[in-house]
């Protein structure tokens, strides 16, 4: 018996959501009494810090089309029969989301998607509810279980281990979908925003694209992804993959600063899983104060440049 | 073989038609997967020991992603294409208003499977066993609803009819049997390929809101809404119990004179940076 866990890889770069994946399934399996085995494909080097994360093995699929859901199935409920695993973890990534309903729906298996805790007795596991507004305990009822595993809500382990890392193929059948065109949007060196710990955002108070200076200084110095809200992705201030909030992408970053947004509830849906929030906005009725930890009631554009010198100096005595 | 050809004395071109077998219109038969989801305003409390979501006063609306997005573009498909819509949705009598209003935005015809919407597995499984063998082109789903957050039934339904799924897309073109999607992928986006039948699960861009208006609305009132018997399937995970996040102990306020404190503030008593 064993633990699986699907680490998905950007070309051989595992992201901290793959690596808090390992880590999660490695919780499981020693709480369990078993062992973690990770199941990744495409090209990685040694055994891309799966093991340090937690990983014992790493089942290794050299080229599957990871867009392929049919083919992603078969080819991780292969490596559940190989391993005898009944227990299956995915991060809640974009590709959890593709791949993990189908592998459950195969096995059968109860899946809950977006977990925040590991499993206590009875298999219960924690899961946001009602866009953040509440969290549920869900009991998994069946002999296999899937568990995808929310970004950004538990940690990465560092054992220093190194994993076994075997070759495993599968018979992935016949492909069912082709990728004409893949288009990048994340330039190299920026943060990808689902996976930042840290994020800047900006919303209508900012007046126009052209006094984004200030967001992009403030989140450069430290370290931090921007973001934008609704109105601002959608009249094209700012590209639509920067899009916070109910419809666009959910994050929950260690720490999220908002300027010149002033709160709906659809905004806060998509993040108000961060642990810190600090609010800058120039109207002190602004909602999003409400749901703040720190608040400045003030003009972003006098704001700004304070907190980007004194966060120049905090960063150079760090 | 001559492809011009003379209507109304106006001649036309068709080689296109020969050279390329996708150039022609084909009829999209879809199914559109209808959930329902208190009003994003709702009040979320909860009862029984907190282990059912409390009701009271809340106004249920058909899950945004389900409407604005994968209906209204099925709408859209079937308006160029031709063919139908047909929602399904997995819920008591109390899910009719909801259903109607999928059929006064055009909807032609509505099914309702009649359950209670357990969990995740059983709908896709109720799902599935409707849509097997009824020939539908496009299982059509928004990305998740808004109530559970899952994005798991669309992926179920694609395992159990045994079809491609394509997840997170927000454009879809037909020419034949062949789709052109754009979906998100981690950092960007990708354009895919597949061949109808398919699972597709809609997010933002993928159409526009629409407004039904008066006429719609009526008609909805008399178009076919038919009920149908569950199919035996246990609920694979249950909801033991709510809880509400801790709340926020309230805001500290800095003034914009000392804006830079934020930065220490935020590394010695926040630790967030």
């Amino acid at each position: 018996m064993s633990v699986l866990i699907f680490a998905d890889n950007h070309n051989g770069k595992f992201p901290k959501s793959s690596l808090e994946a390992v880590s999660y399934g490695a919780d499981v399996a020693a709480m369990l009494g078993t062992e973690a085995v990770a199941i990744t494909c495409g090209n990685i080097s040694g055994d891309g810090g799966l093991g340090s994360a937690g990983a014992k093995t790493v089942l290794h699929a050299s080229s599957v089309n990871t867009s392929d859901s049919q083919q992603m199935t078969r080819l991780i409920v292969a490596a559940a029969q190989k391993v005898n695993a009944s227990v299956i973890i995915f991060s809640h990534d974009i590709e959890g989301k593709l791949v993990a309903p189908r592998v459950a729906a195969r096995m059968d298996a109860g899946l809950v998607p977006g977990a925040t805790s590991l499993p206590g007795s009875d298999f219960v596991v924690k899961k946001n509810v009602f866009s953040g507004k509440a969290i549920a305990d869900v009991a998994i009822n069946t002999a296999n279980k899937v568990i995808t595993v929310l970004p950004n809500s538990l940690g990465v382990k560092n054992t220093g281990a190194t994993a076994t890392v075997e070759t495993f193929t599968a018979d992935l059948g016949a492909p069912g979908i082709k990728v004409k065109e893949v288009k990048a949007e994340n330039k190299d060196g920026e943060i990808p925003l689902p996976e930042a710990e840290l994020v800047v955002s900006g919303g209508r108070g900012m007046k126009g694209p052209e006094h984004w200076g200030p967001i992009v200084e403030l989140a450069k110095t430290l370290g931090a992804a921007t973001a934008c809200s609704r109105p601002v992705a959608d009249i094209g201030w700012r590209p639509h993959h920067e899009h916070v909030g109910q419809t666009g992408v959910t994050i929950r970053p260690n720490l999220y600063i908002a300027v010149g947004i002033s709160g709906a509830i659809q905004h806060l849906a998509g993040v108000n899983g961060s642990k810190t929030i600090v609010v800058i906005n120039k109207d002190p009725e602004a909602p999003f104060f409400k749901a703040a930890d720190y608040g400045i009631v003030g003009d972003a554009f006098e704001v700004l440049p304070k907190i980007i010198e004194a966060a120049k100096q905090f960063k150079s005595a760090h | 073989m001559d492809k011009r050809v003379s209507v109304h004395g106006a001649n036309i071109d068709l080689t296109c038609y020969f050279r390329d077998p996708n150039f022609y219109t084909k009829a999209m038969k879809i199914l559109v997967c209808i959930s329902k989801a208190p009003d994003t305003t709702s009040k979320i409390a909860f009862t029984d020991s907190n282990s059912k979501f409390d009701e009271t006063g809340v106004q249920y609306i058909v899950n945004p992603y389900d409407e604005w997005y994968a209906l209204v573009r099925a709408l859209e498909l079937k308006e160029t294409l031709g063919g139908s819509v047909t929602t399904i949705s997995v819920g008591g009598a109390d899910y009719e208003p909801v259903i109607r209003k999928a059929l006064a935005i055009g909807a032609d015809d509505a099914v309702r499977i009649d359950a209670a919407e357990s969990d995740s597995l059983f709908v896709a499984k109720q799902i599935a066993a409707y849509a097997k063998g009824k020939g539908f082109d496009i299982v059509f789903c928004g990305k998740e609803t808004i109530s559970y957050n899952g994005s798991v039934v669309p992926g179920m339904v694609a395992e159990l009819l045994d079809v491609p799924y394509v997840a997170l897309a927000h454009k879809i073109d037909l020419a034949g049997n062949v789709a052109t999607i754009e979906r998100e992928i981690p950092g960007g986006e990708e354009v895919v390929e597949v061949n109808t039948p398919f699972v597709i699960s809609a997010a933002k861009g993928m159409a526009e809101q629409r407004i039904p208006n008066m006429r719609g609305i009526m008609a909805a009132r008399t178009k076919p809404l038919a009920t149908e018997a569950a199919v035996a399937a246990e609920a694979s995970t249950t909801i033991k119990s709510f809880s509400l996040p801790p709340a926020k102990s309230g805001c500290k306020y800095i003034t914009p004179e000392n804006a830079g404190d934020l930065i220490r503030l935020l590394h010695e008593e926040a630790k967030a940076i």
